[in-house]
């Protein structure tokens, strides 16, 4: 079995190596260099590791407001994505029929189209010279346009929605799929209503993939900065914005680092909660 | 039999939502026929003229010319080590497997805001200029868990005693794993390959920061917004690959369903 333990390591080495040269390594980098005091220097040449970072972004609140903000928004948007996506889900599982499969393509095909393509769509829609103001002053009811749609957290929290939802009916659709209709029968025979059937049958049964769904748009838009960026602007930009901006017009990559650090610490801890009360095993069956 | 009667409203509510999910992308399709550069009631009449004018676009075009060459090297790339991944999982044994799933699973969940950062001063510490082969780079990273994702799921579908089998037969393992496993899975190396091509040919959060002077296109994309004339025929370009990013997604579908 030589040839089989040989095979081994041709199969084990490159992708071990490519992931610990561009995912590992600058992860470990993106580290250090929050632990640097300013900019001046190489990256690999020696210098003094200082808290100095840490201590003025755990001392000034606004870093944590925003974070705290980023995962209020990112919180409505998988809670109200979730809830429009369950009766989709359950279309598609109980009363699509034979055109379920149909269907649940004709659902996915936005979701296949560009993504910045459709945050820039509701740029177009949302401006105040675009679709909807335009329409409504055509129309008469408005003279004036509506400024209030654009460039602030609502339109942001919106357009993720708009994002968000086909993705999402995908693990509650699973979920449904998988329960045993002899149980629907087993509860009217028994006398349950329709409404009770659901509330008591269908919905907990469903509940993994509801709590999947959940957290497959939580944990990603916590993160989000580029529909901020397209549809928020300064008023509703988040937490991945600050990180965005410390690398680019501030140029201040230390604190940007540390930024990032947290936030890569935020993250993982959601994964770990996510994990825990969704059995991951379970979905990938 | 009777599934919970839940009123046939459901079906409305399903179409509702489905004309609000394409409006924006038929507004898309609006602004690319429609005369005037804003998007604005009543409209202007209708042109095909931005689609010409595309076809005269050298950086236009350039710019998809880039994601095209980054999205097809990437996705080969990721598709390769997706699948070296996939077959250690799937037909060995050893003590750091639940490591290397996990480090070939996380760049899901690692933010791309965090792993462009990452990416960023890894470049600047080796002195890299930023170019196209650095946004390549990282989307090999993103696309690996989506291609080991796919191609486990095949290898998970079938029999290991076909291995064995020609093994028995005198094969060696090197010689087994070409004539017998690699033709099993390919189609399903295949639908890896286009679907860390869409996954790298949209990308966006990571290619800003890792583009240097030559854009791919939502990089350029994104840098010509502010030139509200240019726009129509960005957006005319955006249809059309589009158009061309769902023939992709349908081919894929086509390729996995076959086996």
């Amino acid at each position: 079995m030589l040839d089989r333990r040989a095979t081994f390591w041709v199969l084990y080495l490159p992708p071990l190596l490519w992931l610990g040269a561009f995912f590992v390594v600058p992860l470990i980098l993106m580290a250090a260099f929050s632990f640097r005091a300013d900019m001046r220097g190489e990256v690999l040449q020696g210098w003094t590791p200082t808290l100095k970072q840490y201590a003025g972004l755990f001392a000034a609140g606004s870093y944590w407001r925003l974070l705290g903000i980023s995962a209020f928004m990112a919180l409505i948007v998988a809670l109200i994505s979730t809830a429009l996506a369950y009766p989709i889900a359950y279309f598609l599982a109980f009363r699509a029929g034979r055109r379920a499969g149909f269907y649940l393509v004709l659902l996915l095909v936005p979701f296949w189209t560009s993504y910045l393509l459709r945050v820039m769509a509701w740029k177009f829609m949302l401006g105040s010279n675009g679709v909807i103001n335009s329409f409504l002053m055509y129309t008469g009811l408005i003279h004036e346009p509506l400024t209030a749609l654009l460039y602030n957290r609502n339109a942001v929290v919106l357009t993720l929605i708009y994002v968000w939802i086909p993705f999402v009916a995908l693990p509650i659709f699973a979920a449904l799929q998988r329960i045993d209709l002899a149980l629907f029968e087993a509860a009217a025979d028994l006398g349950a209503t329709p409404f009770r059937r659901f509330w008591r049958v269908t919905f907990p049964l469903s509940l993994p993939g509801v709590f999947a769904a959940f957290f497959m748009v939580f944990i990603p838009t916590v993160g989000e900065y580029v529909t901020p960026l397209l549809v928020g602007g300064s008023r509703g930009s988040m937490y991945g914005n600050i990180v965005q901006d410390f690398f680019t017009k501030a140029a201040n990559w230390p604190l940007g680092s540390a930024l990032s650090m947290i936030m890569l610490i935020a993250t993982l801890a959601l994964v770990a909660l996510a994990v825990r009360i969704v059995d991951l095993r379970r979905l990938i069956e | 039999m009777s599934t919970p009667r839940i009123p046939s409203r459901l079906s409305g509510y399903y179409f509702g939502l489905i004309a609000l999910l394409y409006l924006p992308i038929a507004i898309l399709f609006v602004f690319s026929i429609n005369a005037n550069t804003t998007l604005s009631f009543p409209m202007q009449g209708l042109t095909l003229g931005w689609y010409r004018q595309l076809l005269e676009s050298e950086a236009v075009l350039r710019a998809a010319r880039n994601s095209l060459v980054v999205a097809a090297g990437s996705s080969a790339v990721a598709t390769t080590l997706g699948t070296m991944v996939a077959l250690l999982i799937a037909r060995y044994r050893f003590r750091a497997k639940g490591l290397l799933v996990a480090l070939a699973v996380l760049p899901l969940i690692v933010p791309f805001v965090v792993l462009a950062v990452a990416l960023l001063i890894l470049f600047s510490a080796l002195h890299v200029d930023r170019s196209l082969w650095t946004i390549g780079i990282g989307h090999t990273v993103v696309a690996l868990p989506y291609t080991l994702l796919i191609v486990v799921a095949r290898l998970a579908g079938f029999d290991p005693n076909l291995e064995e089998a020609a093994m028995d037969l005198g094969a060696n393992y090197p010689t087994t794993l070409r004539r017998i496993v690699l033709p099993i899975i390919a189609p399903a190396m295949v639908s890896a390959w286009l679907t860390a091509f869409t996954v790298s040919f949209d990308e966006f959060a990571l290619a800003l920061f890792l583009a240097g002077t030559e854009p791919t296109f939502p990089v350029y994309l994104f840098s010509q917004l502010r030139f509200a004339n240019r726009l129509p025929i960005m957006i005319a370009l955006a249809v059309l690959l589009m158009i061309g990013t769902l023939t992709l997604v349908f081919i894929a579908e086509r390729v996995r369903r076959v086996e």
